[in-house]
């Protein structure tokens, strides 16, 4: 399938849907100290239709299941990364709005630290010739 | 060293531009699916669970209110019919009755079909969207996700390939 | 016919701009005195044409022309005339249209304003301006032409996306563009040098004018935008770390970064092939940007309908520009040689420090924004690079700057007193430490270093006008005379640094010290929020122009006393037919009162999210007072664009 209509048929299927508001005083949990992990939890997931919005902004209908989910999983009596690593095991890494420290993610997370290294030696340098 | 260092900018822009040009052939809004490669997930709806799948078969997700569905649909029968392939479909965030007489209307492609009414049966599956459909090998191990609407080609080059054809 | 008159005009101005990009580039490289004038006349001839395009797509917009394509796409006969008007850019046609306009009139201004110039330079600028607009122009022509017709021509027209029907955003294009675009002046001047081989410091004096009009505009966009953000996605962020936000934030990163190298090297000519290395870089941060919102390598809430043609199209244009200025860096820059050398600890010194600084956390935004498309590329896994990585990493870069940036303009060019400026910015740290005793007071440590950085930058500018001034040493009169002798561009600069200062305390406290309620509530509920209470009235139907809206009513209350109405909506638009929310806001400059409403329930009532940001309101007032600062340089007598012909006619006459 060409990307245009996999695109359009994405729009379709979101359009399709009703929109909604974002988090919904109905879906908040009566334990207001699990009801404050689980809003901490969803700001870091991803709306993985919205693209860019955690579940927690999102008024998209996935990022309602999302959220729903979520919260039932908090009410199992899963830990923080127990709830996490369920979304994870279903969505993949790309729903974790905080990338996780994997060999593939070496380079994002290192790199800054090197580029600060790097700018470091050529200003030491720079000065260096300079007397 | 020192002319080297002058030549790093076009260096490291080079490196870039190419990445860019590589990544101008992906889809931004393909994502792939973590259950390729594990058993097809635990979930039970009306009229479908997990023990009911019997590989080698397709999963397909679909609702009726969703029109790229509609745009799959001969493709499904054309499988079901004519290639014997077993697909069990999964209505997603629908009402069995809307489901049911979109089936009336189209035709019943499905092995069996489960309603999953508010969505938690798409949760299990990673669903981001309708349409999606999964093939499930002999041991009932995800192998292939396709995301979007079925076409003619995606069935040839990757749907019938991962079903052992 | 209109149509066709801008469609003629801007194929007359990509003539006008190939014959610009070649014809002076001889003349100067022969010393052809007439090649070289041509150059002044083709770019404000490229000008009045693309003025005259845009104004027939304006035309069309406005008289809602459904014969063209991208009126019928975007408009609607029944959108206000506001928005058929913004409607204009609104798309990706139109806005390659006003980025074209924004090219030709900078062209314009080069060539009206350039004339004291030396005449290769110019000529020469007005030639790698006129090779970009052949390139902007080409692509607008082949790939996304604004003024296509569609037969016949539908009934009425799709309407444009309700969330960009708003004031806030109507203008945050046209002022992100002329940042974008502005820039392209600063890397004409730079490829202009390299190919001159030549780096003075009346170069660097006309490069810092022409960078400083775009980071005031790059910097009003970009705080518009988030504003935007805030009242309008309805959930109280302004910052999302999102691909398209990073886009303008790289060239602002980079233009900051230019900004302050071209004063060290105007000033003291140190930094030379860096400067010209920031300008080049700064515009193709802008053209990487274009390339990313159009080309469809990475999805967003702002990225346009895009078309992979068009990405190989921008990325062919980048390469061009981007690879050719690159290659012309390396060849010729070497050669440009060292300025005068300074110390570590001086005026100098600082500007080193804040442009690595700066540089690294472009890159570190530059990394994070394109690592997606990194591992998809490699087929390597999906992930999401989002606001915490760019929290852990771009945050803790940037704070040595922060420190820094109340002690550079302490020290003395070439070497300077570390202990000394340290000793005169006593208040400032005094300041900085109460305000973080305060801060840790309510618990909140990383308040504490935010709203610290933010008095020790704040009362640092004020330290460093008062001692420029000799104020409270010196008597009044002579406080007024210095006040009136120090240049425009100490002041400015001064400004901008108050404003990063505003900046960081709104962030800060917005960050640190929101107050958020989300709860169903039915008539006659009441709910308490940071010492008010809200008392939700009901909701009322209400019809607007082109959208239908659930409108509430929540009084907001102040010791029992009704201090203000909240009114926030859930719009439907039905030719879209899409839902917006639209926040009500009740600011008083040290707090906003934020409310937004969500679904009504039967049973529980509707849902209402309540949040109360302090000194949210500093983050964009903050930003308007440094691209004030920006605008006060802009005035200074030796930086003003004419200024060196205004200096010239007398010699002249």
């Amino acid at each position: 399938m060409t990307r245009p209509a996999a695109i359009l048929a994405l729009l379709l299927a979101l359009l399709s849907a009703p929109a909604m508001a974002a988090l919904d005083a109905s879906e908040m949990l009566a334990d207001p100290a699990l009801e404050a992990r689980a809003r901490a939890l969803a700001k870091g997931l991803r709306c993985v239709v919205c693209q860019n919005q955690s579940i927690d902004d999102s008024g998209a209908d996935l990022a309602r299941d999302l959220r729903r989910s979520l919260r039932a999983r908090l009410l199992a009596g899963d830990s923080d990364e127990e709830a996490l690593a369920y979304l994870t095991h279903r969505y993949g890494d790309y729903v974790l709005l905080d990338p996780p420290l994997k060999p593939a993610t070496w380079a994002l997370w290192f790199a800054p630290a090197g580029f600060a290294v790097l700018a470091l030696l050529l200003v030491v340098r720079y000065f260096r010739r300079r007397e | 060293m020192r002319r080297l260092l002058f030549l790093l900018p076009l260096a490291v822009f080079a490196a870039l531009a190419a990445w860019l040009y590589i990544g101008l052939g992906g889809d931004p809004a393909r994502i792939p699916s973590p259950l390729v490669g594990r058993t097809a997930p635990a979930f039970a709806v009306d009229g479908l669970a997990t023990a009911d799948l019997e590989g080698p078969a397709l999963v397909n997700i679909f609702a009726s209110w969703c029109v790229p569905c509609r745009a799959e649909h001969p493709l499904l029968t054309h499988l079901a019919e004519k290639e014997g392939v077993a697909i069990y479909g999964i209505a997603y965030k629908d009402k069995p009755e809307n489901a049911n007489a979109f089936l009336a209307e189209l035709g019943n492609p499905y092995r069996r079909v489960g309603y999953d009414r508010d969505g938690q049966a798409g949760v299990e599956w990673g669903v981001t969207g309708v349409p999606e459909t999964f093939v499930l090998d002999a041991g009932s191990v995800v192998v292939f996700k396709h995301t979007g609407p079925l076409t003619p080609d995606t069935v040839r080059r990757d749907l019938l390939p991962a079903l052992g054809r | 016919m209109t149509a066709e008159l801008g469609h003629f005009a801007l194929a007359l101005a990509l003539g006008l701009a190939l014959l610009q990009a070649v014809l002076p580039l001889y003349g100067a490289a022969r010393g052809r005195q007439a090649l070289m004038d041509l150059a002044r006349h083709t770019a404000l001839g490229q000008f009045i044409l693309a003025a005259i395009a845009f104004g027939a797509l304006t035309r069309a917009y406005v008289f809602s022309d459904f014969s063209v394509s991208a009126v019928a796409q975007n408009s609607h006969s029944l959108k206000p005339l506001l928005y058929r008007l913004t409607g204009v850019w609104g798309n990706h046609e139109g806005s390659l249209l006003l980025w074209i306009l924004i090219l030709t009139l900078f062209g314009a201004m080069v060539a009206v304003f350039g004339s004291g110039l030396r005449k290769t330079l110019q000529v020469r600028v007005l030639a790698v301006q006129a090779m970009i607009g052949s390139g902007f122009l080409a692509f607008t022509l082949l790939t996304s032409n604004p003024f296509a017709r569609v037969w016949p021509p539908p009934l009425d027209g799709a309407g444009l996306n309700p969330l960009l029907q708003d004031p806030g955003l109507a203008f945050h294009p046209p002022l992100l563009y002329f940042g974008y675009v502005g820039l392209s002046v600063a890397f004409s001047f730079a490829v202009a040098a390299l190919i001159e081989g030549r780096v003075d410091r009346a170069w660097a004096r006309w490069v810092r004018p022409w960078t400083l009009a775009a980071w005031a505009g790059l910097t009003a966009g970009i705080a518009l935008g988030s504003w935007w953000a805030y009242y309008e996605l309805g959930w109280g962020g302004f910052w999302f770390w999102d691909p398209v936000e990073n886009a303008s934030f790289m060239p602002w990163l980079a233009a900051t970064a230019l900004l302050h190298s071209a004063i060290a090297a105007e000033r003291r000519q140190a930094l030379r092939s860096w400067t010209v290395l920031l300008a080049i870089l700064a515009f193709s941060l802008s053209l990487l940007g274009a390339f990313l919102v159009r080309s469809g390598v990475l999805t967003s809430v702002h990225a346009f309908a895009t078309d992979p043609e068009r990405g190989v199209f921008i990325l062919l244009l980048l390469g061009i520009a981007t690879g050719g200025a690159f290659a012309l860096y390396a060849w010729r820059a070497p050669a440009l040689g060292a300025g005068v050398p300074f110390r570590p600890v001086s005026r100098e010194g600082a500007l080193v420090l804040n442009n690595l600084v700066l540089v690294t956390a472009c890159a570190t935004v530059l990394l994070g924004t394109l690592y997606p498309l990194f591992l998809d590329a490699l087929d390597a896994g999906k992930v999401s690079v989002g606001p915490p990585y760019f929290a852990a990493t771009f945050v803790p870069l940037v704070a040595p700057a922060l420190v820094a940036m109340a002690v550079g303009p302490m020290l003395a060019w070439k070497r300077g007193d570390l202990a000394g400026a340290l000793g005169r910015l006593w208040l400032a740290a005094l300041g900085a430490a109460l305000a973080a005793g305060a801060a840790l007071a309510y618990g909140e440590t990383m308040a504490a270093l935010g709203l610290g950085a933010a008095a020790w930058i704040g009362l640092g500018a004020l330290v460093e006008w008062a001692e420029r001034l000799r104020l409270g040493r010196a008597p009044a009169g002579e406080v007024w005379r210095r006040a009136r002798a120090i240049p425009r561009a100490a002041w400015g600069g001064g400004l901008a640094h108050l404003g990063v200062a505003v900046v960081v305390a709104g962030i800060t406290a917005s960050q640190c010290f929101q107050s958020e309620l989300i709860l169903a509530m039915k008539p006659g509920d009441s709910a308490r929020i940071a010492g008010y209470t809200i008392r939700y009235d009901g909701t009322a139907r209400v019809e607007g122009p082109n959208y239908r809206a659930d409108r509430a009513t929540l009084s907001v209350l102040r010791n029992g006393a009704p201090a203000a109405v909240l009114a926030p909506e859930r719009r439907f638009y039905p030719v879209e037919r899409q839902h917006t929310t639209e926040a009500a806001i009740r600011t008083t400059f040290l707090a906003d009162l934020y409310a937004v409403i969500g679904e009504d329930d039967a049973q529980a009532g509707r849902t209402v999210r309540l949040y109360h940001n302090p000194l949210v309101p500093w983050i964009w007032i903050g930003a308007i007072v440094m691209a004030l600062g920006a605008l006060v340089s802009l005035s200074d007598r030796r930086l003003r664009l004419a200024a060196p012909r205004r200096r010239q006619q007398p010699a002249a006459s």
